[in-house]
């Protein structure tokens, strides 16, 4: 293992643990701000966003915004089966199957 | 004299963990899968599980740490991706309060999405229970999370390289996925839009990966004002 891996994990594993901690250990008496709920409630959302457009709708450095994009073209198939299973394991099946179905045929 | 009161019957949580058993073991062996497809080791692939046990969090720490972000970037985006387990376990301290402040330290460890919404529902209908139910709920369920990923992480190595094609949407379509299940309200379909295509504009200017983590705080902070304009109206 990598002593950037190492590093990594003690890092992530601190700022994960510290919020699950301090609060039920009597740390944190303080009643959260209502911008403060409101705002944890939005991360998961803006986060995923943020991470999946990049991937589906850049290629190259650039927007594309066509056809041929085999990772906008198999997100279709894997939203429409979130959106009926909301599960997690089919949706992303059918995701990976369209996603080599496409490539073969672009 | 009642001596019954003596033995408090707590709840069992172990039989509480088995719906998230289920939901854990294909999420825990599509992580360890992708993780070695990927190019991690099934020891780093589980050391993940191990130490950082949040599901979306881990993922998203393949995807960046696979794309050589550096650990300043990756770090605070997991920081933030996390920070809602600061609000469950608000939301718990006043169940835990009731049983010995010495198991604390560990029994927060294990609070996750799923262990906190299984827990709050049965505390909520239960005032008996002990530091037991705690330790029954949480360890089965990171066992099986730890468990999962360990067998998808070993699968992966096993199976040849003629898949990885298909694996390279595995990430975006698990995205996709969680997305789709955080997603309740127009206000929450406006903030993806807006904080992804935020994202991609970054991603032009910033380096590195920072745009994720830049796009997900203004993002998140856009949600606040929409929630305060919205209320106004």
């Amino acid at each position: 293992m990598g002593t950037k891996f190492i590093i990594s994990v003690i890092g992530m594993f601190l700022v994960t643990y510290i919020p699950r901690f301090m609060p039920v250990y009597g740390l944190t008496k303080i009643e959260l701000p209502q911008a403060v709920k409101s705002f944890l409630e939005y991360v998961p959302v803006a986060v995923l966003s943020a991470l999946l457009f990049p991937v589906i709708f850049i290629k190259d450095e650039k927007l594309f915004l066509d056809l041929s994009n085999v990772y906008l073209l198999s997100a279709i198939p894997t939203f429409i089966a979130a959106y009926f299973t909301r599960k997690l394991f089919t949706p992303v099946v059918v995701g990976i199957v369209s996603y080599v179905i496409l490539s073969i045929y672009y | 004299m009642i001596v019954d009161s003596d033995v408090k019957k707590s709840i069992n949580g172990v039989k509480s963990a088995l719906p998230i058993v289920l939901g854990y073991l294909p999420i825990g062996f599509a992580y360890g899968l992708v993780g070695v497809k990927s190019g991690f080791t099934i020891s780093q692939v589980v050391a993940l599980s191990l130490f950082v046990y949040a599901g979306s969090a881990q993922f998203i720490a393949i995807s960046l740490l696979s794309a050589g972000t550096s650990i300043v970037t990756l770090v605070s985006t997991i920081f933030i991706v996390n920070l809602r387990h600061f609000l469950y376990s608000t939301s718990l301290s006043q169940y835990m309060k009731y049983i010995s402040r010495k198991h604390i330290p560990i029994l927060s460890f294990f609070i996750t999405d799923e262990t906190y919404a299984v827990a709050v529902t049965d505390l909520q209908s239960n005032s008996e229970y002990t530091e037991g139910y705690f330790y029954q709920l949480f360890l089965t369920s990171y066992t099986a999370c730890v468990f999962s990923s360990f067998l998808g992480a070993v699968s992966g190595s096993l199976i040849g390289g003629s898949i990885n094609v298909g694996l390279d949407f595995a990430l975006p379509a698990m995205y996709i996925v969680l997305l789709l299940m955080q997603i309740s309200g127009y206000k929450k379909v406006f903030i993806s839009i807006f904080s992804g295509f935020l994202s991609i504009t970054l991603m032009f200017i910033l380096p590195g990966n920072t745009n994720v983590i830049v796009a997900a705080l203004i993002g998140a902070g856009m949600g606040v004002l929409l929630d305060k304009w919205v209320r106004n109206l």
